[in-house]
């Protein structure tokens, strides 16, 4: 536990003192949200007989709770990865197990600090969107942080699974920028997904995002908890833990 | 004295290659204990099975009283590990390097104490990454000391260390020793073997082919000494009545007198007898080296 404890210290020192690392989790997604403020502002599309976007809300009320999934997933897709494969890669992990810290000190601090920078990041964007747009605050705050907690466990879970399966941090910045893009682009973070169509609106719901957006969305903007998206969130989360135990390595 | 590590039959297997094959060894409390070979030649594999980091095949080990393949975070918690191939984060503290590691048993030492006695007190707020190879080194060994340990295990700790540096990490590891912990080394180099070691396994091929103390292997198996001297081209034929001397070399003036025994004072006292007194009258011992040609038919450096 004292191990843990330190660990999970030292590894948020580690992030701190990791400027990219920094950048892509906590300040790409703020850039987004201003970039997208900026181009659709905060007005719910409303018009009778055009295409109802946004899921009916003003595009910030929508955008701000879909970036603190885009936090989760910069975590689960990159940050994660890449971290635990260099890890690997380096011999550190081989040199930490050595000296008796444990796989569950490991990665419990891993999952320490992926819940403090996903709860940073959504904060920072919270704040942001507030100066800038005031738009509507989170509606139903228990089922919002209950989506928050099952959808940070399911990002965590997949940067797991990817860093138990990635040889090398080259090979893990590589599917991770490809993954967080594509998912961010088609998976609702990017064009409101009803602009999606065909193909693209496919891949789109088969993406993590797509479900831990509605989850995170539905309680923020009053609509209750999504019973459907936060089955398969839980589901990815299941699958994504019992791969990454089954195919951890030390080295 | 007790064995504190014993080793039966150990045998590793990667697909086809034979890494380790029935290796058997004991190790006492106290000391240096060497295994030497060249690379390859499954000293790694043996000494990453005894720290639980490897799954032997088969074969029964046994280290402090415990099966690294069932207690392995009880044993590990009790040795001390300097590995080939490992590495900190970059951007990791020295300080906070050892305070980590410092914290996986109640029986650590005082880390500020190792910073002082292994020259990093003035690095403790250096990242990983900025120190030198030699600065390194003396971290990993810290690091390994930190849960005060009774065996530590280092591997191939001088490769990559220019000549300087490795008489530095001598001295670091004879220290080792010296605070009473019993240390098991990994090494590919000669030398380093014969001036540290206490005891020395001489591994080739996965298998042990010779375990003595290094004076003891050189006695058994190289006794043959060379008398080494300059003669201006007389006739030296009369050096063979002396029983001990096997064999004579001349190349232009340089002449190589092998044999055994006392043979050095002999030869000297007939040079003497037949007015011959060379200044550069000198004897070459055998070394480690001889041992290792003569047990396996090849250089080490193959």
């Amino acid at each position: 536990m004292r191990t843990l404890v330190k660990l999970s210290w030292i590894e948020l020192k580690l992030f701190v003192r990791e400027p990219i690392t920094v950048i892509f989790t906590l300040a790409l997604p703020i850039i987004f949200l201003f970039v997208m403020g900026g181009v659709f502002g905060n007005e719910a599309s409303t018009d009778d007989g055009g295409m109802v976007v946004f899921r009916g809300v003003g595009p910030l009320d929508y955008y701000i709770p879909a970036y603190f999934a885009l936090v989760m997933m910069a975590i689960g897709t990159v940050a994660l990865p890449v971290h635990l494969a260099g890890y690997r890669e380096r011999g550190v992990l081989r040199r930490l197990r050595a000296s008796s810290i444990s796989v569950w000190s490991v990665l419990g601090s891993q999952l320490t600090v992926s819940f403090v920078i996903a709860i940073i990041g959504s904060i920072l964007i919270l704040i942001c969107g507030i100066i800038a747009y005031s738009p509507n605050m989170p509606q139903e705050i228990g089922l919002l942080i209950l989506a928050f907690l099952l959808g940070l466990a399911s990002f965590t879970a997949f940067g797991f699974f990817l860093g138990a399966v990635l040889p090398s941090t080259r090979a893990a910045q590589g599917l991770g920028l490809i993954l967080f893009f594509v998912m961010m682009i088609l998976g609702g973070a990017g064009p409101p997904p009803e602009v999606l169509t065909g193909t693209m609106d496919v891949i789109g719901q088969i993406t993590p995002l797509r479900h831990v957006i509605i989850i995170l969305q539905d309680p923020y903007l009053g609509f209750g908890w999504n019973q459907n998206a936060s089955l398969i969130v839980a589901g990815i989360t299941v699958v994504a833990i019992i791969l990454a135990a089954r195919y951890f390595r030390w080295e | 004295m007790t064995a504190i590590i014993k080793v039966e039959n150990l045998r590793k297997t990667y697909g086809t290659t034979v890494a380790v094959d029935n290796i058997s060894f004991e190790v006492v409390e106290g000391g240096i204990f060497g295994l030497l070979g060249p690379n390859g030649a499954g000293k790694t594999t043996t000494v990453e099975c005894l720290q639980a980091l490897r799954q032997p095949d088969s074969g029964m080990m046994n280290i402090l009283g415990l099966d690294p393949r069932h207690d392995a975070s009880a044993l590990r918690r009790q040795i001390g590990s300097q590995l080939q191939e490992s590495a900190l984060p970059d951007r990791l503290k020295v300080w906070e390097a050892l305070d980590l590691f410092a914290s996986v048993t109640p029986e650590a030492l005082d880390w500020q104490v190792l910073l002082e006695q292994w020259g990093l007190a003035d690095k403790r707020k250096s990242t990983f990454a900025s120190l030198s190879g030699g600065q390194r080194q003396r971290l990993f060994i810290a690091l390994a000391l930190v849960n005060n340990p009774r065996i530590v295990f280092l591997d191939e700790m001088t490769t990559g260390l220019d000549p300087a540096a490795r008489r530095v990490a001598w001295d670091l590891i004879r220290s080792i020793r010296d605070r009473g912990a019993t240390v098991v080394l990994v090494t590919h180099f000669m030398d380093e073997a014969e001036k540290l070691c206490d005891r020395l396994a001489i591994v080739d091929q996965g298998k042990i082919v010779a375990m003595d103390t290094p004076q003891g292997l050189i006695t058994q198996y190289a006794s043959e000494v060379r008398v080494i001297f300059t003669n201006d081209y007389t006739d030296l034929s009369w050096l063979h009545n002396i029983a001990q001397v096997k064999k004579i070399t001349e190349s232009g003036p340089r002449v190589e007198v092998e044999g055994s025994g006392p043979v050095l004072a002999l030869v000297a006292a007939s040079l003497v007898e037949h007015g011959i007194i060379p200044n550069d009258l000198r004897i070459e011992q055998p070394t480690l080296e001889d041992v290792f040609l003569k047990l396996t038919g090849k250089d080490i450096g193959e």
